[in-house]
């Protein structure tokens, strides 16, 4: 017998063993192709555009509500505060004032000095101060984060992933209480269940894909006097250009908050099966032992 | 699949991955963003932008004019704010009577106009939004000649492409020309109802930190475009040949000549 007929063999009884008997695990094929490709272009797109965004934010680190920025009562701002002979760093949010020395407003240099400046060096891009290249790292990568976000889109329309993987039923929505509880103890969903998105899952992912991110766009383009001029909506929509820088910050903040649940989600649900499964496709879908 | 081919393309993967989260740290380091190839990449972006924006923006489509009660009380004054120049202190002290704005290059008829000269002429008032690219925004209401009425009154020639605007002030500090703060727009921001020389601002003359005598406004893009103290306007068919090449002080510093966004 050659070796390649006896291994041919072992592998029919193995098949036949998992045939007869409850499998305790199944890999199935969880994330389409698109859907891995658009994934990690986005998240390359959102470090790029946040790390550049804060370079920006930095050139003026202040923000205001309205049409017109009112110097005077910015509703956030990180500035540098003298009290004395001692400098400090305050972030002033509405009319709380934060001592943030080291961190925003006055931050530690590479080399453990201190800068006047919005966020510190490790968190922009580029490191040093630079509008100019912020501004050329920020639109480029606004460019791909828009084609690949409508890929995305029109993709996720036409396959039915959106209607079939990511819209939660009336059932799930009437059951979110309870799915909330068993995230809340870190118990999550196996065997059948696994295999799709649960509602909590569901809800985040439309809400990052179809409200968020849509409006860092929309907010991004207000912004713009070009847009503004052909599309005057985008400043009535938003109660004026320095609200729409405001409402873009906020909501990148709330994108960062996503990003930090999403990584401890994939973290504590079993890291290398999510990473995988978001890399070859392929995730583990263990059966719960009870189970029969 | 074999195995030996899954385990190449998941390979691939991580060194891609790899190569992605250098490239950040890179750049966080700046060392990426000095790269010529990176820089030739990342401005072909403003490119599209603004070919995006001329299909999107109708040519003649105007920027939002407010109202007096929206006029910031404190509008903030950025690049220079005065001109250390014993040339320009000279004309100033005389209120601009002996200061001639000069209009050459690609015209037929050479002008030298003075203060009270581009007065009489038909005048635009707007109350507009100055956007910095620095993110602040602050309303003003200002008064000038439209740009259009000038070059028309210079007889633009049809080889123009650009008008190039040169200001009084050494922005760079340098001493000579090469520091000194210049500007350009291209024909449809040239010929646009908005884009004036205004020399009133807020209902008074335009005062030396906003760029008197005369200062640009392009409506549609950002403060930087907005040239101050403008002492010559020269048409071209190219910007190649002019200072860094780029088209203005900021742009020869890496900041985009379509400053839509």
């Amino acid at each position: 017998m050659t070796p390649a007929v006896q291994v041919e063999q072992w592998a029919r009884a193995m098949d036949a063993t998992t045939e007869t008997t409850e499998p305790k695990q199944k890999v199935i094929d969880r994330h389409s192709g698109t859907v891995r490709i658009t994934h990690w272009v986005n998240v390359i797109c959102l470090l790029v555009l946040l790390m550049s965004g804060l370079q920006i934010f930095n050139a003026h680190p202040a923000l205001y509500l309205g049409s017109k920025s009112n110097f005077d009562n910015p509703v956030m701002a990180m500035r540098p505060m003298r009290h004395g002979n001692d400098v400090y760093g305050v972030t002033k949010i509405f009319d709380w004032h934060i001592n943030t020395t080291g961190v925003f407003g006055l931050a530690k240099t590479a080399d453990g000095g201190y800068q006047i400046r919005g966020f510190p060096w490790s968190v922009t891009l580029p490191g040093h101060r630079d509008l100019s290249m912020g501004r050329r790292w920020h639109f480029f990568f606004a460019w791909v984060f828009v084609i690949n976000g409508l890929i995305y889109l029109i993709w996720s329309i036409a396959s039915g992933h959106l209607r079939c993987d990511l819209a939660p039923a009336v059932r799930e929505l009437k059951h979110i209480g309870a799915s909330i509880w068993e995230h809340i103890r870190l118990r999550f969903p196996e065997g059948e269940e696994a295999k799709h998105y649960n509602v909590l899952q569901k809800l985040a992912y439309l809400i990052v894909a179809l409200v968020l991110l849509p409006l860092m766009l929309a907010t991004g383009l207000a912004m713009s006097p070009g847009m503004d001029s052909g599309y005057p909506f985008l400043l009535d929509i938003f109660g004026g250009r320095q609200s729409a820088r405001t409402i873009h910050f906020v909501t990148a903040s709330a994108i960062v908050l996503f990003f930090v649940v999403h990584i401890v989600m994939v973290l504590i649900s079993g890291v290398w099966n999510n990473l995988r499964s978001m890399i070859t496709g392929r995730y583990v879908i263990k059966f719960p032992e009870a189970r029969s | 699949m074999s195995k030996g081919s899954r385990l190449d393309r998941r390979g691939f993967i991580a060194k891609g991955l790899a190569i992605a989260g250098a490239s950040m740290l890179g750049g966080c380091d700046s060392e990426l963003s000095d790269q010529p190839w990176v820089r030739r990449i990342l401005d072909s972006a403003e490119t599209l932008t603004r070919l995006s924006q001329r299909a999107l923006v109708p040519p003649t489509a105007l920027a939002r004019e407010y109202s007096e009660a929206d006029i910031s009380k404190d509008f903030k004054a950025n690049g220079s704010t005065n001109i250390d120049d014993d040339n320009y202190r000279a004309l100033a002290a005389n209120g601009f009577a002996d200061w001639k704005l000069k209009v050459d290059g690609l015209v037929g008829q050479p002008l030298e106009l003075t203060l009270a000269e581009l007065r009489v002429m038909p005048s635009r008032t707007q109350i507009t939004r100055h956007d910095c690219v620095e993110g602040w925004s602050c309303i003003g209401k200002w008064t000038g000649v439209q740009l259009k009425a000038l070059l028309d009154k210079a007889e633009l020639k049809s080889s123009a492409r650009y008008i190039v605007f040169y200001c009084a002030d050494d922005l760079a500090e340098t001493g000579d020309d090469d520091g000194k703060y210049y500007e350009s727009v291209g024909l449809i921001d040239a010929f646009h109802p908005q884009t004036i020389l205004a020399y009133d601002m807020n209902g008074a003359a335009l005062p030396i930190a906003h760029g008197a005598p005369l200062r640009l406004r392009v409506e549609r893009q950002l403060g930087y475009k907005m040239a101050k103290y403008v002492m010559r306007i020269e048409a071209v068919d190219k910007l190649a040949a002019i200072r860094g090449g780029q088209g203005g002080f900021w742009e020869d510093r890496g900041y985009e000549w379509y400053a839509g966004i």
